[in-house]
């Protein structure tokens, strides 16, 4: 099997922009990598230098069959044997709401990234709260999509979580955006009304300068 | 270096070149592990395809403890196809269409390369037990002294399951500079505890055999080899390779050409016959000095110990790339085994590729077809083809 080159018209359009924030020829670790993809997409356009991570065989055996240096593993305990620092950006893409501690996530992700770019579904969206605040029942939509008691998304959180979570653990949040239904970019209105309006949350994070150290 | 062995001898183009049985270290003994030295050292090899103008497409294979260098076509020894047949051929993963393919049988082996049952030239009989115990990294370094008498510096990829994923993980080690990728299959970076267990019931199988005679059974022509006990340290190494749920759905409980138990000790099980079977064909084609020569370089196959334990830095500063591949039914090197190695090179920075294959049939999944194992060896060895310029 030969395999093809993957495209931007390939590529799903929040993988897109993500793509977009990469600069070209970095270090990339894209966590939960799902076939590899953006990956792909990412050495093929971006000369980026990447690897992935995967928990699905199934995704694995695609990465690498397109030739990606992609392991099989759980991501909460396989990014512990990377050392500090050996990546320029990490990728967490739509998979942070399935971690079991996605606090200490971020803080692994910063520790072997120089910067991170993490997105997740919103649990902020009013079709969200819609359906918890007047019909009583869990979401299930496209970036929600599945029954409650089917779902690996064990940690759902809101744009504003997120905000918040990063002010606690000391995170720079360097860019933000907003993705809506359709999966295209949102202009960044305001932290409440992007909260109510999108779908997906996408942020370019970094550690925390101290003040004096960029001198 | 002053042959080019990249056609045939009689200059047709087949894919299937020869075999061959080469005289290395002539005047210039191999320096062992033990601190002993082994004289000139034959090592039978065979090659498949050829090998391009700027000899960047060779690959070695490495093979498992029994194995020999037949890993595809027939093998005139057992009449049989290769070991990795589904492997290596034409069109296959390792595309013997576009790489050069060689394989050698291991030092201490019996298929043609210098091992225990080989002439000692000092006392012109079979070394026996006089010969040196040998180590992975013995068999790796008769390996190098092959590819310098074939003149490739450089592989492009050393590829091998079980014990042979022991040598690729030992080549990059060793040779960091000579191995652009390896592939390691079903393998472990070091013997544990129940491997060593295991291999030494099989030992001693063989060592109780009255017939093994102290290792000098083939002093005398007229004496008869210790098959029993080579039989029955074979029968328990086969358990090794096969996974509870593969006997039960292959054999289960059923009875051998009979109804029902026939309160005796005969193979009434169809595992038994199985079994035995194993053991009684393993000692037509296998050396009982050889496996316990080979057992033991594997038992003391640790790549961490010269580092404190530490696998990580045996691969420091690696440019080699990596797949690792395990299956989720093996238990004699397992997923875990396999993982440690994946998280070593990426603790170091390495570049690798790892999956873990769900396939029912324990550790000789390796060598049966398997539709993951071959996308994935054959996207690795295409992908990383391109990004290093090799040409067919």
């Amino acid at each position: 099997m030969t395999p093809t080159k993957t495209r931007a018209s390939d590529i799903r359009v929040d993988l897109l922009e993500i793509a977009r924030m990469i600069p070209a020829g970095s270090t990339v670790l894209d966590v939960g990598c799902g076939d590899g993809s953006l990956l792909d997409y990412l050495i093929q356009e971006k000369n980026v230098d990447g690897r992935g991570i995967e928990l699905s065989a199934e995704g694995v055996n695609r990465s690498v069959a397109k030739g990606l240096s992609v392991i099989q593993g759980n991501a909460e305990e396989d990014i512990a044997y990377y050392p500090d620092d050996c990546f320029d950006y990490v990728i967490l893409s739509q998979t942070l709401q399935a971690m079991q501690r996605p606090d200490r996530m971020l803080e692994q992700l910063l520790r072997v990234g120089k910067k991170a770019v993490v997105s997740f579904p919103n649990f902020g969206h009013w079709k969200v709260r819609a359906n918890l605040g007047l019909l009583g029942t869990m979401p299930v939509n496209k970036t929600l999509d599945y029954p409650w008691y089917a779902t690996p998304n064990i940690h759902f959180c809101t744009i504003r979580d997120f905000v918040n979570l990063c002010g606690q653990l000391d995170i720079d949040v360097e860019q933000s955006m907003a993705i809506n239904a359709k999966g295209s970019r949102m202009p960044f209105i305001s932290l409440f009304l992007v909260n109510l309006l999108a779908t997906q949350g996408l942020y370019v994070i970094t550690r925390k300068q101290p003040e004096n150290s960029r001198a | 270096m002053t042959e080019q062995p990249v056609s045939s001898p009689s200059g047709e183009t087949d894919v299937e070149n020869f075999a061959d049985v080469v005289t290395l270290g002539e005047g210039n003994p191999l320096v062992l592990d033990s601190g002993e030295m082994l004289g000139a050292i034959e090592v039978a090899y065979k090659t498949w395809g050829r090998l391009n103008a700027d000899k960047s497409n060779a690959i070695l294979i490495c093979h498992a403890l029994t194995g020999d260098h037949y890993v595809c076509g027939t093998n005139p020894i057992t009449g049989k196809g290769g070991w990795w047949e589904n492997m290596v051929g034409p069109g296959k993963p390792v595309d013997t269409d576009r790489y050069y393919i060689i394989c050698s049988n291991v030092l201490g082996s019996c298929a043609g390369t210098t091992g225990p049952a080989s002439l000692n030239p000092i006392t012109g009989k079979a070394y026996g037990p006089d010969f040196p115990v040998i180590t992975l990294g013995d068999m790796v370094r008769a390996q190098a002294l092959l590819l310098d008498h074939l003149g490739i510096d450089t592989l492009f990829s050393v590829i091998g399951g079980s014990m042979g994923g022991m040598q690729t993980l030992q080549w990059a080690a060793a040779y960091p500079d000579r191995v652009k990728t390896v592939v390691a299959i079903a393998t472990t970076w070091r013997h544990s505890a129940q491997n060593i267990a295991f291999h030494e019931v099989g030992r001693q199988a063989i060592m109780a055999d009255v017939n093994w005679a102290h290792g000098r059974y083939m002093d005398d022509p007229r004496a008869e080899p210790p098959h029993a006990g080579l039989a029955v340290a074979r029968m328990a190494a086969h358990i090794t390779y096969m996974s509870e749920s593969g006997l039960t759905s292959r054999f289960g409980r059923n009875l051998q050409d009979r109804d029902k138990v026939a309160f005796g000790f005969d193979a009434d099980f169809q595992i038994e016959s199985y079994l035995r079977h194993q053991g009684i064909s393993f000692v037509d084609r296998f050396d009982a000095n050889s496996y316990l020569y080979i057992t033991r370089a594997m038992d003391y196959y640790d790549l961490s110990a010269p580092y404190d334990g530490v696998l990580a830095e045996a691969f420091r500063e690696t440019k080699t790339r990596f797949c690792v591949i395990s299956f989720t039914s093996d238990w004699l090197y397992t997923t875990e085994e396999s993982r440690h190695i994946v998280r070593s090179l990426n603790a170091v920075g390495a570049r690798v590729s790892f999956a873990n294959i769900d396939m029912d049939k324990g550790h000789d999944s390796f060598l049966l077809d398997c539709p993951e194992m071959n996308d994935m060896v054959a996207g690795f060895l295409q992908s990383e083809a391109r990004s290093i310029g090799v040409n067919s």
